[in-house]
């Protein structure tokens, strides 16, 4: 891992319980000490009634370390995890909205659209919207293509991440071994035994 | 299924009886083991203040004169008792009201279950009258907090919030139950306590290996300092801790919420930690070599500037919340857990050893500080009175038996540093918050927290003034606490720091009051005001010695400073005597 001190994009995946209330609870540790959530995505995860969240900001490892430690600490979290960019596979989705009109008589857009790895949605008369989805740069260089030829609309989803580490926690757990008090076994012994579990 | 018993013992039907949601809540509290609830009612909580009626004989209802002194009587209840303190109040302003208290509790971590009456659950989100969205506005200050809008979830959502503000690190936690919930009849199948929830781990699991390399380096110490804060009395490690204490023969000094972990008189407790503590502990933070933290959160006030801070150490710190570990100070040896499991496993790991030399270094800044602070402090022959001789004569008379509720502010700092304290529970007072208000209602709940013991609030002019109005409470309902008001006139700490760092520039500092001795007597509780040396031991005597609430009024000097001071943006070691 990179130096602690040096600010870097950090992307904080966290499984909570899907329970009313808790994005706020994990918003505000970060709005607290004015830290700007760049890309917040929550979805459901891999086990039932886990949700799992995807945050994107740029920080130091010291201070997401802290917030991580944070998130952990509310009552309904399972479990968090921060990793650098060259930890994850990420992708985001971009949509764009085009007059038909550019795309039907100007052959380079046409070949633009095609180099950029976009695909058509939506072709009406009117108007034809197209869909990449990549990192950052590549739907923004998009958003630059398209510009000139009368780009009417564009949205970008937020950020999520698949850690690359598939074995995941056992390897993760041993790298940040002094920063985490349990182990995975502890982690998710009761994901599988709902009856043990304590539920509202 | 093996036998038709089993399945026959499946298929009974469990027992229930028809109740309303009020009803579960007060049966929930009870089967917690609650005894006293400190509330205030209102339109939203009604339906509860109704079922409380036939509970009279079961829950004791403290009616107090402001919900913000509900939550502080009921954190001094947690504080002396160490069970979880209940608040009732009702939704909007009730509710509102209650934030100060919550946020002191959060950062203090004092187990609070805090319910709060709503709108009807059809009402939420219209601006309905006295409706607030009190679960957003007190999220930042609540280890956890619930909405409740059918009477069902009442039982489980109680036991989750016992279970949650009592384990682990504790803290306050608030349930809002809408008002539909509260009326709303439904089959109760009884009360079940919660002790496990799959997302929460209240105590991290004690890593062998750390508690070994803790062990290895306080055997190899020269000159080892253990700092203790409110974990070993949260921890009920009290026992613990004096056992770690004593086999390593480690000097110790404690934070404003770890007093009287071990007594005040203990020859290797050496004293007060932070901004307004000893000289010695101080100094010594930056030239020990191993720095043992037991339950303590390095707040600011004790660890003066950061980066001078102990940087010449290694840091072993125990704590029971893994968020605390490296947040302000970067440990060697991170011991997470219980402190109450932790220390034993230490314990049985050191090496039965003395400091002598150690410590006589800290016995010789005891003396310095004695010599040129203390002695005037505690015991001036001429001049104004000071806040310090007023707690010596008391804790002459206590003999370190009572419990001492301090507001925040110079008195606090005085009654802090000086304040016998003979035992554990002892002290109660708003630390990471500084809420001043706290005192009085406070003392309310630290005296039901502990009804034996005589009980103390040693509260300043300014605070006094900011929650007064629960000497109504204290007259209703005979509280018997002893108020003890060092009046100097001044908003005291505020115009320490404008003396000594802008100027003399004492703006909106200097206080006025009223006749504090009349007004305890419109109240119809007896007091007194002070003024001159000679009258002081008789008055503290006659209100230690008066049946019931008492009010002690003492003027002491104006303009007189707390001392030792480390200021702020200083190392600790810069603390200054003058």
């Amino acid at each position: 891992m990179s130096n602690s001190t040096e600010q870097q994009e950090f992307t904080i995946t966290v499984y909570t319980e899907n329970q009313i209330g808790i994005l706020n609870r994990i918003a505000i540790i970060f709005s607290r000490r004015k830290i700007n959530i760049e890309s917040l995505n929550v979805s459901p995860s891999e086990i039932e009634h886990i949700h799992r969240f995807n945050i994107l900001i740029t920080e130091t490892e010291e201070v997401v370390r802290k917030l991580a430690r944070q998130i952990e600490k509310q009552v309904e979290v399972l479990k968090v995890y921060y990793n650098t960019n060259e930890d994850i596979i990420w992708q985001e989705l971009a949509l764009y909205k085009v007059p038909t009109e550019t795309i039907v008589e100007k052959v380079v857009v046409e070949r633009l659209l095609r180099e950029n790895g976009a695909r058509a949605v939506v072709i009406r008369k009117d108007y034809t919207v197209f869909e990449t989805t990549g990192h950052r740069q590549e739907t923004d260089k998009l958003i630059q293509v398209l510009q000139p030829y009368g780009l009417i609309e564009f949205v970008r989803s937020a950020r999520v991440a698949i850690i690359k580490d598939s074995e995941g926690f056992n390897s993760k757990l041993r790298e940040f071994e002094r920063m985490e008090p349990g182990q995975e076994v502890i982690e998710n012994e009761f994901l599988d035994q709902p009856k043990n579990v304590f539920t509202m | 299924m093996d036998t038709q018993e089993e399945a026959l013992a499946v298929a009974e039907p469990k027992k229930t009886t028809r109740v309303s949601g009020s009803v579960a809540l007060l049966e929930g509290l009870i089967a917690e083991g609650t005894e006293t609830i400190f509330g205030y009612p209102g339109g939203a909580i009604m339906p509860i203040y109704d079922a409380i009626y036939d509970y009279k004989e079961k829950l004791n209802h403290i009616l107090v004169r402001h919900e913000q002194g509900a939550t502080h009587a009921a954190q001094g209840f947690a504080r002396t008792s160490g069970k979880v303190g209940v608040v009732f109040a009702t939704s909007g302003p009730g509710a509102t009201n209650l934030v100060t208290g919550l946020a002191d509790a959060q950062i203090d971590s004092t187990p609070l279950v805090c319910i709060t009456g709503q709108v009807f659950a059809h009402l939420l989100g219209t601006d309905a009258f006295q409706e607030t969205d009190v679960i957003n506005i007190t999220t930042p200050v609540t280890k956890w907090n619930y909405q409740v809008t059918d009477a069902n979830e009442i039982p489980a959502a109680l036991a989750k919030a016992f279970y949650i503000a009592r384990s682990g690190r504790p803290g306050p936690v608030l349930i809002d139950i809408t008002k539909n919930a509260q009326i709303q009849l439904f089959d109760y199948e009884g009360y079940v306590p919660c002790n496990h929830i799959r997302s929460y781990r209240p105590k991290p699991i004690i890593r062998k290996t750390y508690v070994e390399q803790a062990a290895a380096l306080i055997n190899e110490a020269k000159k080892p300092f253990i700092l203790f804060g409110q974990g070993v009395l949260l921890g009920n490690a009290e026992q613990e801790f004096k056992a770690f204490v004593e086999k390593s023969g480690i000097p110790a000094a404690w934070t404003i919420l770890g007093a009287g972990a071990i007594p005040t008189d203990h020859p290797l407790n050496v004293g007060m930690l932070g901004m307004h503590g000893n000289y010695g502990p101080n100094v010594q933070t930056n030239s020990c070599d191993v720095l043992i933290a037991v339950g303590m959160r390095f707040d600011d006030r004790v660890t003066g500037r950061l980066d001078k801070y102990a940087t010449q150490a290694k840091v072993i710190h125990l704590d029971i919340d893994p968020a605390e570990i490296d947040k302000n100070v970067k440990a060697d040896v991170p011991v997470w857990g219980d402190c109450k499991e932790t220390l034993p496993l230490l314990t049985s790991l050191i090496n039965e050893k003395t400091h002598d030399s150690w410590l006589a270094e800290f016995n010789a800044f005891a003396k310095i500080e004695e010599e040129e602070l203390i002695r005037k402090e505690l015991e001036p022959a001429s001049g104004e009175l000071t806040m310090g001789e007023v707690i010596n004569q008391l804790n002459i008379l206590t003999k370190g038996e009572a419990v001492i509720v301090s507001d925040v502010g110079q008195h606090q700092m005085v009654a802090c540093r000086y304040g016998k304290l003979n035992t554990t529970r002892l002290s109660v007072t708003s630390g990471g918050l500084g809420t001043m208000g706290f005192g009085l209602p406070a003392a309310i709940g630290a005296k039901i927290g502990a009804p034996h013991r005589q009980v103390i609030a040693v509260i300043g002019d300014g605070g006094f003034q900011m929650t007064l109005q629960e000497l109504g409470t204290i007259m209703q309902f005979g509280v018997n606490v002893k108020i003890l008001i060092l009046n100097n006139q001044f908003l005291g700490m505020v115009r320490q720091w404008q003396q000594l760092f802008n100027d003399k520039r004492y703006s909106f500092v200097d206080i006025t009051s009223p006749d504090f001795v009349k007004l305890a007597e419109s109240y119809y509780i007896s007091g007194q005001k002070v003024t001159a040396r000679e009258t002081l031991v008789q008055a503290l005597e006659t209100m230690l010695n008066h049946d019931g609430s008492y009010l002690l009024e003492v003027m002491v000097s104006k303009e007189h400073n707390v001392f030792p001071m480390v200021p702020q943006g200083c190392s600790v070691s810069e603390i200054r005597l003058k």
